[in-house]
Formats: C-alpha cells, structure tokens, sequence
C-alpha cells in the first residue's frame, strides 16, 4: 500500500484510476491551479500555440505519410496524386506544408518574447537550452520534410545544405558521402531523410516534455520580470489562462486559415513545381524562408569553413546566452539600452533574412555583413558589457503593486 | 436568508447564465470545430478519385469455350466469368429455391437472354478463399460449380452455395453486355 | 501600455512584411509581367469555364502536339465542365499501350482514368523532336513559374522581333518576357490559330487568356472547392474568436490588471 496515491476526486471512476495512476491529480496541478503570474501579456501564448502547431504537424503526417512514396522516381508523383486524387489531400498537404512557416513563425515570436523579457535567466536557464535543442530539432526536421516532395528546390536545397559538412577539415567529402550514402543526393538520401523526418517529430514531443517540467519547475518568467511574492501576484492556470490561450489559437486559426485556403503559395518556391533534375540548378536557390538569416550569416563569410562555423555559431550563442547576459534585471522593461539593442537585433535579423533571399552581390553583400556582424557583437560583446554599465530603472515591489496603479488610471 | 442576501443573489443571476451561455457556446464551437477536422482526416482513408476511376473494366469473353471459365480483374478481386453448358443452365434452373441456403433463382443472377454466361465475384462468403472451378480439371464439388479448397463450402454453376459453411451465395458484381461477346464490369 | 500596443503592431507588420521582402529577390533581373484580369483570382474567384473549355481546345490542336500534360487527368476536364459523353470521346481519341490477350503489345483506346496522352515516349524523344530544347510538361506549368497564369499569357504574347544587336541562336525565337529573351518555342498561338467552336473571336490575346485559364486549371483543380471550404472556415473561426474573447473577457472580469 505504500505507493497508492491519496487522490481527492470525488468521481469513484476517476479516483479509482488516479489512486493507481495520478494522471488527474497531475493534469490539475499542472494545468488546473497552477500557479502562474497574472501579467501575462499576449506574447505568452506562442508557447501554448507551438504546441498546437507541432500536433497539428504530426496528425497531418502521418495521414500524408500513408500516400507518400520515397522513391526518387514516385516521390514527386505521389505528391501529386495526394494533391489531386486523395480525398482532402490538398488540405492535408497544404496545412502540413504551410503549417511548417506557421510552426517557425510562431517558434520565433516566442524565442523573441524570451530574449525581450530574459525568460532565459537564472534559474531558466536549462528550460532555455532546451528551447534552443527543440529550434534546432525543428530546423533539422524541416530541411529534411522539405526535399520529400523532391521538386528542384527540394533537391538542390538538399545538396546545398549537405555540401555544408564538407567544409570540415580532413574528414569533411567522408561525411557528406555517408550522409547522402552516394556520391550525390538520390534514392538513398531521400530514404533515409523520409526515416528520419517521421522520427524527429516524435523526438522533438519528448523534448518538449522536458522543456514544460523544467517550465514547472521554475515557474513562469512574466512581463515584468520579477518572481511572484504571494498569492496576490499569481492566477490558477484554469480558466484564466486556458481560456486567455484559447483566444491566442483562435486567431492563430485565422492566419493559418487564410495562408492555407487563399494563399496556399505564399511561402512556397515554384521551382518546386518542377520535378527534381540532378543535372539542371534552378536560377536562384533559396532556402525556405525561416532558414534565411542563417543562410546570410553562411555566405557573409568569404571562406567556407568560416561560414559554415558563423552559421552554427548563431545558434551556439544562443545555448551560452544565459551566462553572456550579466544583467541581473529580466524583463527589457526596466532596461532601456538592452531594449534599444534588442530592437536593433530585430532589424538585423529581418535585414539577414532580406539578405539571404538576394543574391550575393551589391548592397547585399554588406548589409550582409554589417548584420551578421552586429548579431555577434550583441551577444558576445555588448551584453556581457551592458550588465555592467547599464543603468536599469527600480524594479516593483511585487507583480501586484505594479499592476494596480496603471488599473486606476 | 436575509433580505440583503437575497438581493445579491437576484442581481447577479442573469449575470451567471449570460456567462454560462457564452461558455457553454464557446465549448460547443470549439467541439464542432475539431469534429470538423477530423472529418478530412478520416474521409483522406476512402478510396481515393483514382481508386475509383478505375472502378469499372471491360472484357472479351467469346473466346471461352463451353463449360469453361476465366478469372478476371475488377477491383482488385477475382471475378469469375464462366461460359454454362445447355446441361448446367438446365440443372440450375431446375433446383428447388426453398431448399437453397440462401434462396435465389438462376435467373435471378444472370442477364436474360446470355443464361449462358454466369458473372461471380470469385470469393468465397465464407472467409474470403477463392473457390476452384473455373477449369474443367478443377474440383468442382458435388454441385458441379465451385469448391472452395479452404473450409470446403460447395457453390452450384449459378454460384449459389450449397453445402458448407459459407452462408451466403457468390455476390453477383455489376456488370453489362455492351456487345454478345463484350462485358463491362463495374 | 502604449510600448505593448506598439511592440504587438511591430510584430504583424513584421510577419507581413517579412515574406513579401523575401520575395522581391527572385522578382529581381525580371521584366515585370503586366497583370491580367483572371476569373479565379481573389478570395471568391471562381474558374471561367467557357473560357477553360477554350483553352482546352488550344490545349489540344496546339501545346499537345508537343507539350505533355502527363500528371493531369482526362476525368479532370469535368471540372471546366465538360460532360462525361465528351471526356469519353475525347479520351478515345488518343491510344495507349496494353498487353493484348495474345499476349503481344497492343494498343487501346483511352478512358477518362488515364492520364493525358504524352506527345513523346520520353524525354529524349521528345528532345530530339524539339532542336534539344525540352518542352516542360504542363501539368503544374501555372504554378512552376513566378507570375502563374501573367506569365504564360505574358510569354505568349510576348514574341516580338529581335532588337538591333541581339544575335539569336540557330532556331531560337525572341520574347520579351522569357528569361534570357531566347526561347526554343516558335510562337505558337496567332490570330485565328484555331477556330473557338462556340463562336468567340480568336484573337491572339483571346487565346492565350484561355489557355492560361485551362492551364490555371489544371494546376490547381482544387482552387474553387478550397476557397469555398477556405470562407466557410473562416466565418466559423472568426465568430468562434468573438465568442471565446468574450468568455476571457468575463472570466478575467474580476482580475485587476
């Protein structure tokens, strides 16, 4: 008797199940009265939102999976037939598809909510890290559903992208022959990118499992970026945030509604139209748009080892983040400068993602430049040195106190 | 209960169910809307445009002699087209319905005027073998038309069951003659 | 207050602008394509089917003879709306390869499930027939290229006469809105090209709007049945938003903030 769990639902089913197994004492702790910060401004739901979206992603797959063909010679085909002869095929293809920029806008709006509101200081810091494993999980699992439907740009973006590894020293052509399991991407390279994409997804629901407990763990980050004192500061997750994030999906919904029915193309390259011809590069190769800022930080640099270490070691910054910010204040609220600088990191990551839509040259290649190196400059110079100099304005005494005056108002 | 009490309770009723209309519409929206989604999910699982454009077949039959059959394709499943002797079609036409385990007529289950063409689905109603009996040197079962290797169902020349576990008899598939010697199937 | 409000506005225009940035690269080293007024443009746009069935015929006396169309269906035409009797007929018009019941290869007429009838066995054939240059199949052609339905009405209007001082390869044609300006396809559409059998006047520019229309078509057969579906949706979600903003609103009542 020692492991039976004392469960106080009144429901004889339920607590018959929740004395063996406390999934409803847990569910209600985490989701029912959790405690969490009455503050949250609309920012808080792309957390709830991403969540939505990656089972959106995953349901949608596994229906698509069952009339995909990896074969290099019927991939393209099959895509087709689900897009003309399976039932709602289109629909399916098109929110899979499309569900992939929603997935990384809304990924970014969030990892941007954190960066404004220091939701990575301590004690969050694992609960960032993981964070960043889940983005780089997504970015893998994205490249590699987006050669599947094998047009031209699912084929060169493939080769690019491989020929990345070969920038290593010494063992770099070894590399990029087991990774493609030929001498160039083809049928094997397609199989194993198939296998894979089935499997990251389910990778990525496990991380983010750990990424909600260390979330619970620690408790919410909030607007103003000070722990919550008592009661007063904080609201029982249900309703209140439940109902709050409902709003959030609904007009999520929308916007992905809208890109889905009336612009399914928008995010799409019509050389991807095309089937894929290993021995014909389309004009301009560009990366699907949420790699782009990446793919500028790659070609900013003129040596390809270079280039490739930079566009790692964007994301690498952001792994060490937790220790390059000095400040001991969160929130940008009461940090003017880091606030000014954390606009000027917006600017230069639309200008990267501008950049790696043109070609190299011109404008573009110092817009390039200047803004892969000011994203360096941010983390690794000026936020070490900000929390130092920066003269942060006084902080509230509680979440409480600094909510109920502005209500007078 | 005192009076204040009671006045408190009176200005906030309306109030409640205003609130838990609106709740109670919200979650019914929500409901619909993810029954709705599921619906293209599930519906994707039917046979698809393709599937059923393919759903019909055509076939030459004139080349079958008598007494002979030939097994073609509709569907992915066997159809046996068997070409009856004047001996078979009369032994079918004289059998006693209400004796049948699945009471039908032969003429019921063929097409006036071509009683000599006999048109099954060539899967046993049992549980789903392919019967033997199309060629002459097939185990055809005491009733002369098709025997089922498995559970050992017998089907007589019209494909009606009648020994055997099998309850039911060859479902006879849609089809047509589009010339004397040209059937369509589907 | 006003710093949130702004920060949630940054954040739309951000997303907006965002793509339409990104876009403007591939714009960039191409002549513009003039815009074309299309039946299925806009949020309830809808195919012009006569003008789709006479596309179709283009399709078929002119691009057929050296374009493939080989992911389409004949049973697709039912959505210009063409009867089933017609699909039939015109699927007959063309054989496929069978296995005859001798056992030998042999030949039989099509059906509305076959795909459409290739001009060429393969690419090579078909590279052979046409001085090296392959014609693309046109199957998803509307939706390969940038500018869709503008550019195949652009490129086929666009043949002109080579300007002073651009030397033309061997059996290559001038057009002004191909990339490069040098294309392997002669002209293909004329005035009075063919004759429209429901009387329409078949001017050039009338022929290759039609085209561009059936070809919008089958690129994209789903268009009129997912904006329908799409405007259902999107009521349905826009009063469910409504609803549910006004449970938070209620809920949140009591909460100071």
């Amino acid at each position: 008797m020692v492991g039976l769990h004392k469960s106080e639902f009144k429901n004889p089913v339920i607590n018959w199940i929740d004395t063996r197994l406390p999934l409803f004492t847990m569910m209600s702790k985490e989701y029912g009265v959790f405690p969490t910060p009455k503050n949250f401004n609309y920012f808080w739901n792309f957390g709830a939102l991403a969540m939505v979206n990656l089972v959106i992603m995953i349901v949608t797959g596994i229906v698509l999976a069952m009339n995909y063909d990896p074969n290099t010679g019927n991939a393209f085909e099959s895509v087709e037939r689900i897009m003309r002869d399976v039932n709602y095929g289109w629909l399916l293809r098109y929110v899979h598809a499309n569900g992939a920029s929603m997935f990384f806008i809304v990924v970014y709006i969030h990892i941007f909510r954190g960066l404004y509101y220091g939701s990575y200081k301590k004690p969050r810091e694992l609960l960032w890290m993981i964070g960043v494993v889940i983005l780089l999980l997504m970015m893998a699992t994205g490249f590699m559903g987006y050669v599947l439907p094998w047009g031209q740009m699912s084929y060169w973006g493939a080769t690019v992208i491989t020929n990345l590894f070969s920038a290593i020293p010494v063992v770099g052509d070894s590399i990029v022959t087991l990774l493609w399991g030929g001498f160039s991407v083809d049928n094997p390279t397609l199989n194993r990118f198939f296998s894979l994409h089935y499997l990251l997804p389910f990778v990525i629901v496990g991380v983010v499992f750990l990424h909600i407990v260390a979330l619970h763990i620690t408790g919410s980050n909030n607007p103003l970026g000070i722990e919550p004192k008592d009661k007063q500061d904080t609201l029982p997750f249900h309703p209140y945030y439940t109902i709050k994030d409902s709003v959030g999906i609904c007009v999520y919904l929308m916007v992905f509604a809208v890109l889905v029915f009336f612009a399914p193309g928008f995010f799409g390259d019509p050389a991807n139209w095309t089937p894929a011809n290993p021995l014909v590069t389309p004009a301009a190769i560009v990366p699907e748009w949420y790699f782009l800022p990446f793919y500028a930080i790659l070609r900013a640099v003129p040596d390809k080892l270079g280039g490739v270490l930079m566009m790692f070691g964007a994301i690498a910054v952001l792994f060490v983040l937790p220790w390059l910010d000095t400040s001991p204040v969160r929130s940008a609220k009461f940090r003017p400068i880091y606030r000014l600088l954390f606009w000027v990191l917006i600017v230069c990551c639309f200008v990267l993602g501008a950049v790696g839509a043109h070609h190299p040259e011109g404008i573009w290649v110092i817009l390039g430049r200047v803004c892969t190196a000011y994203y360096f400059l941010h983390f690794l110079v000026l936020l070490p040195l900000l929390g130092k100099f920066e003269k942060t304005l006084p902080l509230p005494e509680s979440i409480s106190q600094a909510v109920l005056p502005a209500a007078a108002e | 209960m005192s009076a204040t009490a009671q006045e408190h309770n009176a200005g906030h009723a309306p109030e409640h169910t205003k609130r838990d209309f609106l709740k109670l519409v919200a979650a019914s929206g929500a409901a619909i809307g993810v029954g709705a989604i599921a619906w293209p999910l599930i519906d994707s699982l039917n046979p698809s445009s393709d599937v059923l454009a393919l759903s019909s077949a055509e076939y030459e039959i004139g080349s079958i002699p008598a007494g002979q059959g030939i097994t073609v394709v509709w569907r992915g499943k066997p159809v046996f087209v068997r070409h009856r002797t004047p001996d078979e079609i009369k032994t079918a036409e004289g059998v006693k319905v209400a004796d049948l385990i699945d009471p039908a007529t032969d003429e019921s289950r063929v097409k006036a005027g071509h009683e000599q063409w006999l048109v099954v689905v060539g899967i046993c109603t049992h549980l789903g073998c392919i019967p033997l009996g199309n060629k002459t040197t097939d185990a055809r079962g005491d009733f002369g038309g098709y025997f089922c290797p498995c559970h050992g169902s017998q089907y007589d020349v019209s494909g009606r069951v009648r020994h055997g576990p099998a309850p039911l008899n060859l479902p006879v598939p849609p089809y047509a003659f589009l010339t004397d010697t040209r059937i369509k199937i589907g | 207050m006003n710093i949130k409000r702004f920060a949630i506005l940054g954040a739309v225009f951000g997303a907006l602008l965002l793509p339409a940035t990104f876009s403007a690269a591939s714009a960039e080293e191409e002549i513009s394509l003039p815009k074309q007024d299309w039946s299925f443009s806009g949020p309830f746009g809808s195919y012009d089917k006569a003008s789709a069935q006479r596309g179709f015929q283009i399709y078929k006396e002119v691009c057929s003879a050296c374009h493939s169309m080989k992911l389409g269906y004949y049973r697709e035409l039912a959505g210009i709306g063409l009867s089933e009797a017609q699909i039939k007929a015109v699927a007959a018009e063309q054989t496929f390869p069978t296995i005859g019941d001798d056992g030998q290869p042999a030949e039989r007429p099509g059906t509305p499930a076959d795909h459409f009838h290739s001009p060429f066995p393969n690419d090579k054939a078909a590279r052979a027939a046409n001085n090296g240059a392959l014609p693309p199949d046109q199957t998803l052609l509307t939706n390969a290229r940038e500018g869709g339905a503008d550019y195949i009405y652009a490129l086929l209007t666009g043949y002109e006469d080579a300007p002073a001082g651009v030397k033309l390869g061997d059996g290559m044609n001038y057009n002004k809105y191909f990339p490069g300006h040098q294309i392997g396809m002669a002209a293909p559409l004329s005035d009075d090209r063919v004759e429209y059998a429901d009387g329409t006047k078949a001017t050039l520019k009338q022929e290759a709007h039609d085209v561009a229309t059936f070809l919008a078509y089958m690129s994209n057969p789903e268009l009129e049945t997912r904006k329908r579906l799409g405007l259902r949706i999107l009521m349905f979600l826009a009063a469910l938003t409504c609803v549910t903003y006004a449970v938070k609103r209620q809920i949140w009542s009591d909460v100071h903030h």
